[in-house]
Parts: C-alpha cells; sequence; structure tokens
C-alpha cells in the first residue's frame, strides 16, 4: 500500500511540475491541480497508513491513536483542499483575463518568436 | 498629549487582555464584512470606515507593544501575551502570540496601512471594486500570520493575505496588471504547495503544529529522524524565500509590485517582510541553540542565500530608471540585507536588523506613494509616460539641450533667487528622504539600521568571511542604491525646462509626510528603538520566555458549566 501511494504521489508530482513549467496557461493551471491533488495526499499519508481503524473515537475503545486513524491530517486536508480549490477558481479568472487582453494563451502574454522558423 | 495618548493605552490593555491580541485581527475581518454589505456604492463611507479601522488596529498595536515592554510581572504586563481563541490549551488547539517581535511587526503593518488607506482615498479606490475591503483582508492576513503561534493556523493566514494580494494587485485591471498577477499567482501558489508539504512532514515527524511546541520535540529527537525535520525545514524555507523575495526566487516581485497602483505597492512593501519575519520566527523557535545537533541548522544557506538577493538587487537597481522599478528593487535590497543578517546568527545584528527592518519598511512604503506623486506630475497626468511605450530611459529626448531662457550654466543670473514653488519642493524633498534612507546615508534611520548591523557582526569577537563580505555588499549596495537614485532624480526633477506645478492633495502629502516623519522619529528616538530591538534579538537567542508562555496559557472555565458530566 504504501508503494501504491508513494507512486501516486511521486507520478502527480511528476506530471504537474512538468506543466508547471509548459508555456501555455491552461497546461500550468492544470500542473498546479495535479501538485496541489499530489501534496494533499502527501498530507494524508502523514497521518500513517492504515487500514480498518476507527474513524473517530468510540464508546469502549481507547482513545490512543493505535485504535484510531489520526484525524489531525484529516483536519489539515480538509483545509487544504477548500483553500486550493478557491486559489484555482481564483487563477482560472485571471487566466481568462489575460487570454481577453492580450488574444493568446502564452504566459507572458505574447508569443515567443522561435529562432528555427 | 503623550500622556493621554498613555494613558488610553493602559486604559485598553486593562480592559482588553488577554482579548486584545485578536483585535489586530478581528478589527480588519469585521471592516471588511461590513464594507461589502455597503455594496459598490458609498465610497466615502468605507473610506471613513477604512480610516478608522485602521486608527483601531493601530491603537491596539500600541497597547501592545506597551503591554510587551513593560517591567516583567510575571503573568501581567512585560510578559508574552498568549490568546487561546477556541479555549483549547497548547499544543491542542491554535494560540495567538503577541511577543516583542510581532507585536513590532503589527504596529509596523498597522503604520504603513493606515498611511496607504489615506492615500488611496485620493482617487486609487476608484480605479475598481472593493479596494477597502481588500485592503482590509489583507491587513487581517498581515497581523493574523505575525500574531499566530500555529504552524498550519499560518498557513491559513498566508493563504488570507495572498487571496488579498491578488486582487489587489489587479485593482485598477489593465494588461500588465493581469500579465504580473498570472506570474504572481502561478509562483504563489507553487510556493503554498511546499508550504503545505513541509508543515505535514513537520507533523509527521513531531506530531505537533505548535510552533513552540515544535522547537521543544525537535531537541528531544532521536538522530535517525532529525534528517526528515531538516528536510522539512528546508521545504518550508523554501516557500518562504520564494515570498520573501530571495533569490533566485524573486523574478516575479519587480514586475508585480511596479505594475500594481501605488498603495497597493506600499502595503506590498510588508508581504515580503512577513516572509522574512516567518522565516526568522520559524528558524529561532525550531533550531534553538538547545535543539541538539540539529542547532542553527541551514545558517550557510541563508547567509549565501541572502547575500545572493543583496548582490542581485543591488546590480537591479542601477540597471533600471523607472521610478516603481527602483521601488521593487529597493525592496530586493532590503530583503537581502535583512536575510544575510540573520543568517548572522548574532543577538546583536538581528537587533540592527529589527530596526533596520523597521526603518526600510517606512522607506519604501512612501517611495512607492512618492512614485505614484512624481510620475503623475511629470507625465502631466498620463497614465503611461511616452518614454515607457518607446522603452527609452525617463526624459532622454532629443530635445533635453540647454535652452536660452533656462539657466544652466555658469553665467546665470536668475537661478539663486528663484522660488521654488512649494508642491516641487515638497517632492523633491520626499525624494531625498527616502534615497537618504534607501541608500542608507546620515543622518536618516538606514545609516542607524546599517550601522547596528555591522557593529553588531563586528563587535562579537572573530569576524568570520561572511561578515567581510556583508559589509563589502551593504556599503556598496548604499553606494549602487545612491548612484541610481540621484540619476532617476535628476531626470526627473531638472529636466524640466519649463517647470509646471504639480497638483498634490492634501490625502495623498499627508502618508507620504506621515511615513518620512515616522523614519525621522525613528531617527531621533534611536536609543529607545534600539533598546526593544536588543531586548527583542536576545528573546529570539532564548525563546524560552515564549515557549513557557504558550505551553503554560490555561484555558478560562466554561462560567455555565456544570460540575462534570455529559453534555445534554
Amino acid at each position: 500500500m504504501e508503494a501504491v501511494l508513494a507512486l501516486a504521489i511521486g507520478v502527480l508530482t511528476g506530471s504537474g511540475v512538468y506543466l508547471l513549467l509548459r508555456p501555455r496557461t491552461f497546461q500550468v493551471i492544470m500542473g498546479l491541480t495535479l501538485i496541489s491533488y499530489a501534496v494533499n495526499l502527501f498530507i494524508f499519508s502523514m497521518g500513517r497508513l492504515k487500514l480498518d481503524s476507527e474513524p473517530v473515537l468510540v464508546h469502549g475503545i481507547a482513545a490512543t491513536l493505535a485504535n484510531t486513524a489520526d484525524p489531525m491530517p484529516q483536519a489539515l486536508v480538509l483545509t487544504a483542499i477548500v483553500i486550493g480549490f478557491a486559489m484555482t477558481a481564483l487563477f482560472l479568472v485571471v487566466l481568462l483575463a489575460s487570454r481577453g487582453l492580450t488574444g493568446t494563451d502564452h504566459v507572458d502574454g505574447e508569443e515567443r518568436q522561435e529562432a528555427a522558423e | 498629549m503623550t500622556g493621554q495618548l498613555v494613558q488610553l493605552l493602559d486604559r485598553l490593555l486593562e480592559f482588553g487582555m488577554p482579548h486584545l491580541v485578536a483585535v489586530p485581527i478581528l478589527v480588519p475581518l469585521l471592516t471588511a464584512a461590513l464594507m461589502l454589505l455597503l455594496g459598490e456604492s458609498r465610497r466615502r463611507t468605507k473610506s471613513a470606515l477604512s480610516v478608522v479601522s485602521g486608527l483601531v488596529g493601530l491603537l491596539a498595536a500600541l497597547a501592545l507593544l506597551r503591554w510587551v515592554n513593560a517591567p516583567e510581572t510575571g503573568d501581567g504586563p512585560g510578559s508574552v501575551g498568549v490568546y487561546l481563541p477556541g479555549n483549547w490549551q497548547a499544543p491542542f488547539g491554535i494560540v495567538l502570540v503577541a511577543d516583542r517581535l510581532s507585536t513590532m511587526m503589527v504596529a509596523l503593518t498597522g503604520v504603513v496601512a493606515f498611511a496607504a488607506s489615506i492615500y488611496s482615498t485620493s482617487r486609487w479606490d476608484r480605479a475598481g471594486v472593493h479596494f477597502h475591503p481588500l485592503l482590509q483582508l489583507q491587513l487581517m492576513g498581515l497581523n493574523g500570520a505575525f500574531l499566530t503561534g500555529d504552524l498550519f493556523n499560518l498557513f491559513v493566514f498566508f493563504e488570507v493575505m495572498l487571496a488579498a494580494s491578488y486582487g489587489l494587485l489587479l485593482h485598477g485591471s489593465g494588461r500588465l496588471r493581469v500579465q504580473a498577477g498570472l506570474h504572481y499567482i502561478a509562483i504563489n501558489l507553487a510556493a503554498s504547495s511546499l508550504f503545505l508539504i513541509g508543515a505535514a512532514l513537520l507533523y509527521g515527524a513531531t506530531g505537533t503544529l505548535n510552533m513552540a511546541d515544535l522547537g521543544m520535540r525537535i531537541a528531544q529527537l532521536a538522530p535517525a529522524d532529525r534528517g526528515l525535520v531538516h528536510a522539512a525545514a528546508a521545504i518550508l524555507a523554501t516557500a518562504f524565500f520564494a515570498k520573501a523575495g530571495a533569490w533566485p526566487l524573486n523574478f516575479w516581485l519587480v514586475p508585480a509590485y511596479s505594475a500594481a497602483v501605488s498603495p497597493v505597492g506600499a502595503v506590498f512593501a510588508l508581504l515580503t517582510k512577513l516572509g522574512i519575519y516567518t522565516l526568522l520566527r520559524l528558524w529561532t523557535l525550531l533550531f534553538a541553540p538547545d535543539a541538539g545537533s540539529s542547532a542553527a541548522f541551514g545558517q550557510s544557506a541563508l547567509i549565501a542565500i541572502g547575500l545572493a538577493t543583496l548582490f542581485a538587487g543591488a546590480i537591479g537597481i542601477v540597471g533600471t530608471q523607472r521610478l516603481s522599478n527602483l521601488a521593487g528593487f529597493s525592496v530586493l535590497v532590503s530583503a537581502g540585507t535583512l536575510l544575510a543578517a540573520i543568517g548572522l546568527g548574532e543577538p546583536a545584528v538581528w537587533a540592527g536588523a529589527l530596526y533596520y527592518l523597521l526603518s526600510s519598511t517606512l522607506a519604501v512604503s512612501a517611495f512607492f506613494l512618492l512614485t505614484d506623486m512624481i510620475e503623475r506630475w511629470r507625465n502631466a497626468g498620463m497614465s503611461v509616460a511616452p518614454h515607457e511605450k518607446a522603452g527609452n530611459a525617463p526624459f532622454l529626448a532629443e530635445d533635453l539641450r540647454v535652452l536660452d531662457d533656462v539657466n544652466l550654466d555658469d553665467e546665470a543670473q536668475a537661478l539663486y533667487g528663484r522660488a521654488i514653488p512649494a508642491g516641487v519642493a515638497f517632492l523633491g524633498l520626499s525624494f531625498i528622504g527616502c534615497t537618504l534612507l534607501l541608500a542608507g546615508l546620515p543622518p536618516l534611520s538606514g545609516f542607524v539600521g546599517k550601522f547596528a548591523m555591522l557593529s553588531g557582526a563586528f563587535s562579537t569577537g572573530g569576524t568570520s568571511l561572511p561578515a567581510w563580505i556583508f559589509l563589502a555588499l551593504l556599503v556598496v549596495s548604499g553606494l549602487l542604491a545612491l548612484i541610481a537614485l540621484s540619476r532617476t532624480g535628476m531626470r526627473h526633477f531638472w529636466t524640466q525646462p519649463h517647470p509646471t506645478m504639480p497638483a498634490l492633495p492634501a490625502l495623498e502629502v499627508l502618508p507620504v509626510a506621515g511615513l518620512l516623519a515616522a523614519s525621522v522619529a525613528l531617527t531621533v528616538w534611536a536609543g529607545p528603538v534600539m533598546r526593544h530591538a536588543i531586548t527583542t534579538a536576545e528573546g529570539l537567542r532564548t525563546p524560552t520566555a515564549y515557549r513557557n508562555a504558550v505551553m503554560g496559557a490555561r484555558q478560562v472555565p466554561n462560567p455555565a458549566a456544570p460540575a462534570k458530566g455529559p453534555a445534554p
């Protein structure tokens, strides 16, 4: 399970960074989204991976981390998801404004003149 | 006057503590909410609200300053003010902590934001919608980030501050701003991801997010786990370096800051200081001298990055002739100076750095505001100067030769005795003041700050190589700033064959004059301010008082609660 999660985070981060470095605004926003997915999974994994344990306190079972999942990373992930979602939405608006004002979806607002042409 | 103010502050403290700690966060939040209810009209009401909120925040900050600087009396004044917003004891709940450093930063934020909000009421708040609510939210994010004692809460306040800054940067719209905003948002979103990774790693390694608790846990950590904590700290630091404008993560800064409207630029001068504050706060808490083999982790990297930033900023400042770019590069120079000074790791240097932080922030903010006034005057009301469209240096035109009716040569007759119009005199004197402050020349506070840092670096026994490089770069960057600012000043003030009078509304003159007067006051009362800075720096070196105050803060008992038992 650890390997699968680690691979998932790694692939998401890798693809995200690649897209973040691309010249089109849409690729950048997709890259940022993938990175934020990877970060959320990563935060989640910091509460240690565990199977079949109680999500919250249950009556009669000692309230230690040995018996329940760590609730802290879950709360953190929830906050991070909300903030990340809002920021992505805001970035999307700026992206559209930039497209409208410059007429191109290049991140610099103008097409680079390729030397090869 | 002063006596009455002190009395008022004492009253506030008497009634308000410990709740007063939350006031700098709550007042802007409530003001912003109220303004949103008012809708897009009623600009005057909103301006008034903005000014009132600024005043209240400033008063609260001054009262807190008085509290932390009072002679120590155990739990009362003179201690670190701790507030438990959820009434959960640390490290389980979020804490707000007002110690000397954070209170000083909140007071500085209050002064700059107050000046910027007054300046904006003159014209810039009409350039788009919701200027004042955004400014208030920005203020809330900044104050919250300065006051919080919890790492994840710090992230949330960072995001509040950033979300407001995106809106403020785009205020006024236009192609340049949207373009700069796109880059600014992208880099900050990436940095926020790094922040989250670092915070999660720290939680995974230590099991806590409380900043005071983190430091104590790191001290007891097994050697095998230290690698993880160091990795987490390095990732976190990368995020803060990006916000602080450290080289090579600062290429977004100058375009973004110079594209923003000038009151926003003045407030943005605080944002890089937030990055620097966070680095100083976390570095001193997490890697205090008692942290075992982790003590002062990353010190050499901090010095190297600081010196590189200082160098890059100094090169940039001579490489530009636009006023707003000059202001942006001054931000970089002061960020580099502060990072390197923090990295040197001596409380004496930190004290100088804290003084320099106050001085340079006031100066850069005043300069951002002044830039707008000078450019509007010289460009005769045009929003984009002709020389900028052509990509030329300012006022370097073919027709710029000595004219017959203007006395620029030695045989001048009417050169002396001619009255300078008051408006031009104000702009010129303010420009000279900013130049002295930014270049660090005597007699103003920029010099005092640089001198305090250098004397701290060279008075503590062995003089290391970094200290010598720091000295050299500090002197050279001051000289380069002086050259660049003089050159630009000459272009803007002395190349006008037929001088026109600048139109200077009082609402714009007062904030600039106020910020510069604050710098002068900082020079005149350098003694008390330096004493505050020295005590602050010593408290940073041994954060025992901070830790004890945070971990020892007790919950307020619920007055209505039955003795014990399950809730109905």
